[in-house]
């Protein structure tokens, strides 16, 4: 019943700004705290790619409930599910659809995200449809010219991230890339990969979704444009799902997790998926 | 009571000139200990030897040879461009604009321009690479490589915006040096051979800076440490892919792959990152051993 106080009090100030939402979840989170406070560790593990959407829900989360302590760890999609099957740990992450053969174990699939890349060319290309097979040659380095996909006789300037970086991570998942992309060029931040493409005649790059602007054209993969729209309708090509596996349906799980999860409805769960440059699953 | 004060003084002194000695060896040790694991995983062999840098497959791969490649090809570069240039500029500073007022004019203001150079933080070096230098080189790529279908159009990032970047870089550290070694040539050598008939060129080349070498040389050697370890500027104007160093191929440097990987590495991937340091570290320490060598050289002439 507290719980659904403060839930309503926070749709009503979803308008305002994320800190002044936590400041009036945190009064209703004191009053709340006289009759039952939530106590205890809830533990995850899995993806790397859902670290920073998982250490601001962390830091969220506990703000609100001080005596929880909510530890992750970053093992990998696989190792996490693994993990969760073992009972080491209550939650699984992934940055994948839980397989079948996980959810004979038993594993549970609850999507809390959606993630998705926009693939951006220059402004002055005239090839804004590519086909995933195009997009992959072009990453290979086996397609060097945009005259080869029916655009100007320019040559290709294939621009990615750095190792390690999320984004380069599920881009080389998503096409079965892995390491097998002959970059020109690697920059180690989304705003350099934005300029570099706006500035370079030719130039082809990815990033997350949310920071496409008008400085360069995101092109559609399949017909497909790059969109929140398209993306919840499942139709587009790069896109992956963050998963929060659990070992039976949430409400077979203890009081933390259910809290941890009904923390995730909330507007403020969704607010700080959001800032994380994440699509929120209806 | 002075006693105390004196004391006192001597301890706070002692102290704070020990700082430096202390930051040294803690750096030394924590350098030690975060590089050695993953050599001892990765092999020193497959780590200095193999051109295979592939830190998150699976088997990952961790060879550090390109990138240590296009630090020397980088380094070496930027003083074969540089050293002329910074040399000529202080021969020029010395002894050709040392008479007339309309030359100490301009020698000041060269001088004033010099030591702006310097100030110049690297990150404004990289931006204005990226801006104005890579556009143009892009340009000129297409120029050379029309109609190629091997070269691989890296936009005009790669290694030789990169050298040029860090020749203007190392400009100030050469050119002050040279000043102050060449100024330290006695008059007397001049004019002795002056006086025996040589010109004014001819005593610069064959009598001043042969004289000056060993200060020279010291600048070189501090401009190479300065380029070695540049990693801002380049890392905005190189590209940052791992290639052969090649002109007209995207690189990435020892710096560079330090400054552009260590944000969101982790497990072997960072380890082998902290050994990379190590690498760039025992460099930085051998320019420096073989600086200290030539200082004392020096002394001895």
């Amino acid at each position: 019943m507290v719980k659904s106080m403060s839930s309503k009090k926070i749709a009503r100030t979803g308008g305002l700004l994320l800190a002044a939402a936590l400041m009036v979840t945190n009064i209703c989170g004191c009053g709340a705290s006289g009759d039952k406070a939530l106590s205890g560790k809830i533990s995850l593990a899995g993806s790397t790619s859902m670290q920073k959407v998982c250490e601001a829900l962390m830091e969220g989360y506990m703000e609100k409930n001080e005596q929880v302590t909510v530890t992750t760890e970053y093992t990998g999609s696989g190792a996490g599910l693994e993990s969760l099957a073992s009972g080491s740990v209550d939650i699984g992450n992934a940055s994948r659809h839980v397989k079948d053969t996980e959810k004979e174990k038993g594993l549970v699939e609850n999507v809390i995200a959606l993630d998705g890349i926009a693939v951006i060319v220059n402004k002055a290309n005239t090839v804004t449809d590519l086909t995933k097979d195009e997009l992959i040659k072009v990453y290979q380095g086996e397609v060097k010219n945009w005259s080869e996909l029916g655009g100007k006789d320019e040559a290709i300037v294939v621009i990615g991230r750095e190792n390690g970086s999320g984004t380069r991570d599920a881009f080389e998942e998503l096409l079965k890339l892995k390491d097998a992309c002959a970059y020109a060029q690697e920059l180690d931040s989304t705003g350099g990969v934005l300029a570099k493409v706006a500035a370079t005649d030719g130039a082809i790059g990815y990033v997350s979704l949310d920071v496409v602007d008008s400085s360069v054209t995101a092109v559609k993969l399949d017909g497909v444009e790059a969109s929140e729209a398209q993306i919840l309708a499942g139709n587009y090509l790069l896109q992956r799902p963050f998963v929060m596996a659990t070992k039976g349906s949430i409400e077979e799980q203890n009081e933390l997790v259910k809290d941890w999860f009904a923390y995730l409805a909330t507007e403020e769960g969704k607010s700080i998926i959001r800032k994380a440059g994440l699509i929120v699953p209806q | 009571m002075n006693k105390l004060s004196e004391k006192l003084a001597h301890l706070l002194v002692g102290f704070f000139g020990c700082m430096a000695v202390i930051s040294v060896a803690a750096i030394t040790i924590y350098m030690l200990l975060k590089g050695v694991p993953a050599l001892t995983k990765v092999g020193i062999l497959d780590l200095l030897f193999s051109a295979e840098w592939k830190p998150t497959a699976n088997p990952a791969s961790f060879g550090i040879l390109y990138m240590i490649l296009s630090s020397v090809v980088g380094t070496a570069g930027a003083i074969l461009l540089g050293v002329p240039v910074g040399l000529l500029t202080a021969v020029f500073l010395t002894d050709i604009t040392n008479t007339g007022r309309v030359n100490r004019k301009l020698a000041k203001g060269l001088s004033a321009a010099v030591e702006l150079l310097a100030a110049i933080p690297s990150v404004i070096y990289g931006l204005i690479g990226m801006m104005v230098l890579n556009p143009r080189m892009y340009a000129l790529e297409k120029k050379i490589f029309t109609g190629s279908t091997t070269h691989q159009f890296t936009g005009g990032s790669n290694m030789l915006s990169a050298i040029i970047v860090l020749a203007i870089m190392i400009l100030p550290t050469v050119i002050n040096i040279s000043v102050s070694s060449i100024k330290a040539v006695p008059d007397s050598m001049r004019n002795a051979s002056l006086a025996l008939g040589a010109t004014k060129i001819q005593t610069i080349f064959k009598v001043v800076l042969p004289t000056a070498s060993s200060g020279i040389m010291t600048g070189i050697v501090l401009g190479i440490g300065r380029a070695l370890g540049e990693a801002m500027a380049i890392n905005m104007v190189a590209g940052g892919a791992v290639n052969l160093p090649l002109p007209f191929c995207s690189v990435k440097f020892l710096t560079t792959l330090l400054v552009s990987e260590m944000a969101y590495s982790s497990g072997l991937h960072r380890q082998a990152l902290f050994t990379v340091g190590l690498v760039l570290y025992l460099f930085i320490v051998a320019i420096n051993l073989i600086l200290t060598k030539m200082k004392k050289g020096g002394k001895q002439e």
